[in-house]
Parts: C-alpha cells; sequence; structure tokens
C-alpha cells in the first residue's frame, strides 16, 4: 500500500513538472509574444528590443526556461508581464475558485446521480425508472458547454439567478449590508447556481447510468435472490448489501471526472465569466503571457494528480483488488 | 423481473436514428433547403424574429403558403411586428431552392430569425452543419487511423516500444482534452484563415483523440495476436505488416466504429468551445461555433433565443447518437464529450 501511494506521488510530481514545462515552451515558441501583442504594428523595432530586454524575453529559450525551473523549485513563478502581479498570486485567487465549483459539482452530482442510478437500476420496468433513465440519456447528451448555455439563457429570461460573475458587491449591486457574512454567502452561492448546475448535470446523469447498470447486475446475482429469500427486506439489500456491491465502476471513474471537470469547467467559466483557472489561462495565452501561462498549467496539473491520487485511494476502499 | 419491451427499445433508436439522418440530408442538401446565402444581410432585419409560415390571411380565408412582411416598430430594442396588410407568397423550387420568399427584398424567409448582422440563422445553421460535420468526420477519421497505428504496432511489437507509447498515451488520457487542444491552438498564429484553420483544428483534434483509440486497438492486437490464426499466417509467409494490417487489426473494426461514434460528437463540442472563444473559424464563416460566438458577443440570448439554435442542432445530433447507439458506456460518452 506504502508503495502504491509513493509510485502514484512520483507520477503525481512528474504530471505537474512535464505539463507546466510543455506549456511554457509551447508558449515561448508560440509565433508572436507579449511584446509584439500589445505594443502593435506602429512600434518601431527599438522599443520592441528595449521592452524584450525589461521583460527577459530576449534571451536564448534554453536560459530562459532553466532560471523559470530553478525559481519554480523555490516555488517563485515569475510574474505576469501583463499587470506586474506574481503569478502565484493570481493563480491561487483562480484555482480557488475553479476548485469551488469543480468541487460542489462534483459533490452535488454524486448526491443526486448515485441514488437515482439505485432507485432506477433496482427495478427495470416501471414509468418513474423510465423517466429517470430519459432524463440521463438527455443530459448525458449536453456537455457543459450546452447546458451553460442554456441555464444562462434561462436565467437571463427570468432573472431568478444571477448570469455571469462571482458577485454582485460594489457598486451597481442590490442593497443591503454588503460587509455582511450573511451577505456575501448568500450572494456567492447565488452566483454559483448556473455554472455549478451546468457541470453538475451531465455528470449526475454519468453517474445515475453508470451506477443503474451495476446495480442491475448485481441484483441479477443469485445471491441476492437468496437473500431476499431469507427474508431481508428488499430495501435494506438494494440500498445496503447491493450499493456497496455495485460501487466500484463508479469509485474508479472518479479520476477521470477530474481531468473531464477542468474541461468542462473551461466551458462553463468562459460562458457565465466565472474568474477560474480557465479564463485565466484563456487570456494569458491570447496576450502570450507566458509565465501565466505555465503557472496555470501547473495548478491545473495539481488538481489532476490530486484528483487522481484521491480517486486511487477511493477505489483502493471500495474494491481490495485494486490495491495491489 | 421484467424487462422493457423491445418494441420501446426499437421505437426510440428509430427516433433518434431520424434525427441523424435528416441533419445528415439537411447539411449534404444545404444549397437546396437554405433560402439565403450565408453572408447575405438584411440590414433592416438585424435580430428579426422566426418568420412564421401562415396558411390563413387576416381576413380568415385560406390560402397557399405564405409570410407576412416584418417591420420595426423600435429599432433601439430591435423589436419587430407583423405587417399583416401585404401577404408574400411563397416561391416554391424557384431559383433552384427548395423554397424562398417570391419577395426577398421586402420579405426574406427567415425560419430561425436573423443573426445580429441581418443574416439568416436557418441557411446559416445548414451551411455551418456542413462545415461543423465535416470537421468532426475527418478530425475522428484521423484519430482512429493513428490510434489504430500506434496503438497496433504497441500491441504488435510489445517489449519496450509498447510500455514507452502506452505510458505517453496513459500520460495524455490523464489531461483534460480541452485544455491540450487550447494550448496546441494558440501557439498557432491567432488569427488564420478558414482553410488553415480547418487543417490545423482537424490535425489537433485528430492528435487529442488518438490516444483513446490507441489503447483499446493495442489492447485487442495484443489479445489476438496469441491467437492461433495470427501463428498460420505468420507461418505462410505473411510479414509483420501483412499480419498487423490484414489479420488483426480488423479485429479492431467494431471497437473503431463505436470510437468514432464517441469521437464525432466530442469533436463538434469541442469546434464550437474554441470558436466561442475566438480560437475557431473567423467569424464570417458559417459554423456551429462562430454562430454561437455571435450570440455571445452582445449575450444576446435572453431577448434572441433563436440565435441559440446552433447549440439546439449540436444537442439534437449528440442526443441521436445516444438514443441510436445505446449500448456505449455512459462512462466513455461522458468522458470524451468534455
Amino acid at each position: 500500500m506504502l508503495f502504491f501511494l509513493l509510485r502514484r506521488l512520483v507520477f503525481a510530481g512528474f504530471l505537474v513538472f512535464a505539463v507546466s514545462s510543455a506549456s511554457l515552451l509551447l508558449a515561448e515558441l508560440a509565433p508572436g509574444d507579449y511584446v509584439t501583442g500589445t505594443l502593435g504594428f506602429s512600434a518601431t523595432p527599438e522599443e520592441m528590443a528595449a521592452l524584450r530586454a525589461r521583460y527577459g524575453l530576449d534571451r536564448p529559450l534554453a536560459e530562459q526556461y532553466v532560471d523559470w525551473l530553478a525559481r519554480a523549485a523555490r516555488f517563485d513563478f515569475g510574474r505576469s508581464l501583463a499587470n506586474g502581479r506574481p503569478v502565484a498570486d493570481l493563480i491561487s485567487e483562480a484555482a480557488a475558485n475553479t476548485a469551488l465549483l469543480a468541487t460542489t459539482a462534483l459533490v452535488l452530482a454524486t448526491f443526486i446521480g448515485l441514488p437515482l442510478g439505485v432507485f432506477s437500476g433496482a427495478r427495470a420496468g416501471g414509468v418513474l425508472p423510465g423517466m429517470v433513465r430519459a432524463a440521463s440519456v438527455f443530459l448525458l447528451s449536453m456537455p457543459p458547454l450546452l447546458t451553460s448555455l442554456f441555464l444562462v439563457f434561462l436565467a437571463a429570461r427570468t432573472g431568478w439567478f444571477p448570469i455571469g460573475g462571482m458577485s454582485s458587491i460594489g457598486p451597481g449591486g442590490p442593497g443591503g449590508n454588503m460587509e455582511s457574512f450573511e451577505y456575501v454567502a448568500i450572494d456567492l452561492l447565488r452566483h454559483m447556481v448556473v455554472p455549478v448546475l451546468a457541470l453538475a448535470l451531465p455528470l449526475s446523469a454519468m453517474f445515475e447510468r453508470l451506477q443503474a447498470q451495476a446495480t442491475a447486475e448485481v441484483i441479477a446475482q443469485p445471491y441476492v435472490l437468496a437473500t431476499l429469500a431469507r427474508g431481508v427486506p428488499r430495501s435494506r439489500v438494494v440500498w445496503r448489501d447491493a450499493l456497496k456491491a455495485a460501487l466500484r465502476p463508479v469509485a474508479s471513474i472518479y479520476g477521470l471526472v477530474v481531468g473531464t471537470l477542468l474541461s468542462g469547467s473551461f466551458a462553463v467559466e468562459v460562458i457565465t465569466t466565472w474568474p477560474g483557472l480557465g479564463s485565466l489561462m484563456l487570456n494569458a495565452l491570447r496576450a502570450r503571457d507566458v509565465y501565466l501561462v505555465a503557472g496555470c498549467a501547473a495548478a491545473g496539473s495539481i488538481f489532476l494528480a490530486a484528483g487522481t491520487l484521491v480517486s486511487d485511494a477511493a477505489l483502493a476502499l471500495v474494491d481490495p483488488r485494486a490495491r495491489e | 423481473m421484467s424487462r422493457r419491451p423491445a418494441l420501446h427499445a426499437f421505437t426510440v433508436q428509430r427516433l433518434g436514428a431520424s434525427v441523424l439522418i435528416t441533419t445528415a440530408v439537411a447539411a449534404l442538401a444545404a444549397p437546396f433547403v437554405a433560402p439565403h446565402e450565408t453572408d447575405r444581410r438584411f440590414p433592416g432585419l438585424l435580430n428579426a424574429p422566426p418568420t412564421a409560415v401562415r396558411l390563413r390571411d387576416a381576413a380568415g380565408s385560406w390560402r397557399a403558403p405564405f409570410i407576412y412582411p416584418w417591420t420595426r416598430v423600435s429599432q433601439l430594442e430591435q423589436r419587430y411586428e407583423e405587417d399583416r396588410t401585404s401577404p408574400v407568397p411563397l416561391a416554391w423550387l424557384a431559383t433552384g431552392r427548395l423554397v424562398a420568399s417570391s419577395d426577398d427584398g421586402r420579405a426574406p424567409l427567415l425560419l430561425l430569425g436573423a443573426d445580429s448582422f441581418g443574416r439568416d440563422v436557418f441557411s446559416r445553421l445548414l451551411f455551418g452543419a456542413r462545415l461543423s460535420l465535416a470537421l468532426a468526420l475527418l478530425a475522428a477519421l484521423g484519430a482512429t487511423l493513428i490510434g489504430a497505428l500506434l496503438g497496433g504496432v504497441a500491441g504488435y511489437v510489445g517489449g519496450v516500444v509498447d510500455d514507452v507509447m502506452m505510458r505517453a498515451s496513459d500520460f495524455v488520457l490523464v489531461l483534460p482534452a480541452m485544455y491540450v487542444a487550447l494550448v496546441l491552438r494558440a501557439m498557432m498564429p491567432l488569427t488564420l484563415d478558414a482553410p488553415a484553420v480547418f487543417a490545423l483544428l482537424a490535425a489537433i483534434f485528430a492528435v487529442v483523440g488518438s490516444p483513446f483509440i490507441a489503447r483499446g486497438v493495442r489492447a485487442i492486437v495484443r489479445t489476438e495476436r496469441a491467437l492461433d490464426y495470427a501463428a498460420a499466417a505468420a507461418s505462410l509467409g505473411a510479414g509483420h505488416a501483412r499480419v498487423l494490417c490484414r489479420h488483426l487489426l480488423p479485429a479492431a473494426r467494431g471497437f473503431l466504429v463505436v470510437e468514432i461514434t464517441l469521437l464525432v460528437p466530442a469533436f463538434i463540442v469541442a469546434e464550437a468551445t474554441l470558436s466561442y472563444v475566438g480560437l475557431g473559424f473567423p467569424d464570417t464563416i458559417a459554423s456551429w461555433g462562430t454562430m454561437l460566438e455571435d450570440a455571445s458577443n452582445i449575450a444576446a440570448f435572453a431577448d434572441f433565443p433563436w440565435l441559440l439554435s446552433p447549440a439546439a442542432a449540436m444537442f439534437l445530433v449528440v442526443w441521436g447518437l445516444n438514443l441510436t447507439l445505446q449500448n456505449r458506456s455512459a462512462g466513455a460518452q461522458y468522458e470524451r464529450l468534455m
């Protein structure tokens, strides 16, 4: 078990290193750099050279990379070229926002998808399970890009929820005591509804389908029939014994979900203007803000690594065979 | 335990298949079905709502299908009202089109309304379908080719080659596909013309999608390789390439078909996402992604919901596929699509 965890940790470290290095190098190699983007066509070559020298962009690529690596090893990820703030500060805010979105969506989807899956998998016929199933197929056909577009449309049309951003505090916000903790919390929650649902709906549909299939398979086993014949109540068999035996498919997909949640949250963040890693990375890529790109990639890969670690642990918990 | 009757599943499958076939036919026949060119602008009809095709006129008498012209009530809010006094008949099969308005200047047939430039959304949707679907299909075929080749070689050769290739593909698979595509796309010049964008996006999607295929093909080739028929082919003098391509890879056919049906919708959505953030096709070109981008520029969904029709079209394609092919795993569907 210890060796297993150690190996995963080494993989995680390699992941963070490789992903951030690769994105830094790709961003440096890309045609055009930050200077051409900001100064535009009218700039003289001298002006551009001066600005490049100021940012250290005129040095050879290898030197820039080694320098960045040496500083990154001391947790100094450089400064954003665009606004001069340390990359680490910019990223920790954005990463926290993305993490808030992704974990809320994951928890919500688990609590919606799993019980519904057990419910619809435990009985093959019936109107209600059929409706759950149809709803799942419907939602599985909607990637977060589409769910967020439709939810933003719905929110804008009805005015029930804010359609973008993270808070309406500041000028133009609704009245009331904007300093109080309750106000801030409720405001944040209201802004979270659209992006979280956009991520969570397709995810819960996927959990529901997987759990339903697994439950149906377990319930068809002879030992379940034997248990029922001994007089154990059906609800107890379904919700305790079969649930435990059928958890493996969902548990093993958790590792993948982290990656797809990051992918999905990109579309959601852009559409609902949620200030997370996705929007930050997009802007950094567009402006060729190289250190910020590398920093975003590093933060994203830390998420991935953490997610795979947690999911491996979860799988080991429900399935002893996975520990070897 | 009673199973759902077979008839039901069959009906659902037929529903899905008919959605897909309708989309494909509409895309193929776009020059015939679409009433307008994609870049035709109606300057007086920015964000005009869909034209209703009517059978009864204001006096209550029945007549051949006709439409009313839109008159602008408020230029600022872009509100329009039907001009009930002057019905315009539809012209069928005139000028090589299935149906169009008989007086395009005064009352164009806008079945799904007009966008913010006054262009016909329905016509753009049909022509956009050609671009978006062709890109997704081509990229899926490319991914299949690359993936089958890499996976086949890894499974056939085994040893160090296999180890290295599978580690590499595992590594790529862990990464969020959208970000990989985004970084690769952003590496290239940000503004390109349409053919360059098409080639570039197809190449990027093919590379990003190929590890899924390589992983599966490798597993299939590895098990098939140990079977007698592979040994028989080799002993008859077939070379490595022939054994792999003629005898082993055909065993992966079923897998490849399923993978393609998973990748195509994923690539449609990926194109839309990249175009939405301005890294896809230039906005003069009609694709489902550029149409969504146009809708986003003014955050206009709430007042002009017909601008969301490419999103609805995307949903219909994916839903149609999911209804038609119900035996694909939900996990794989979700994983590819995001």
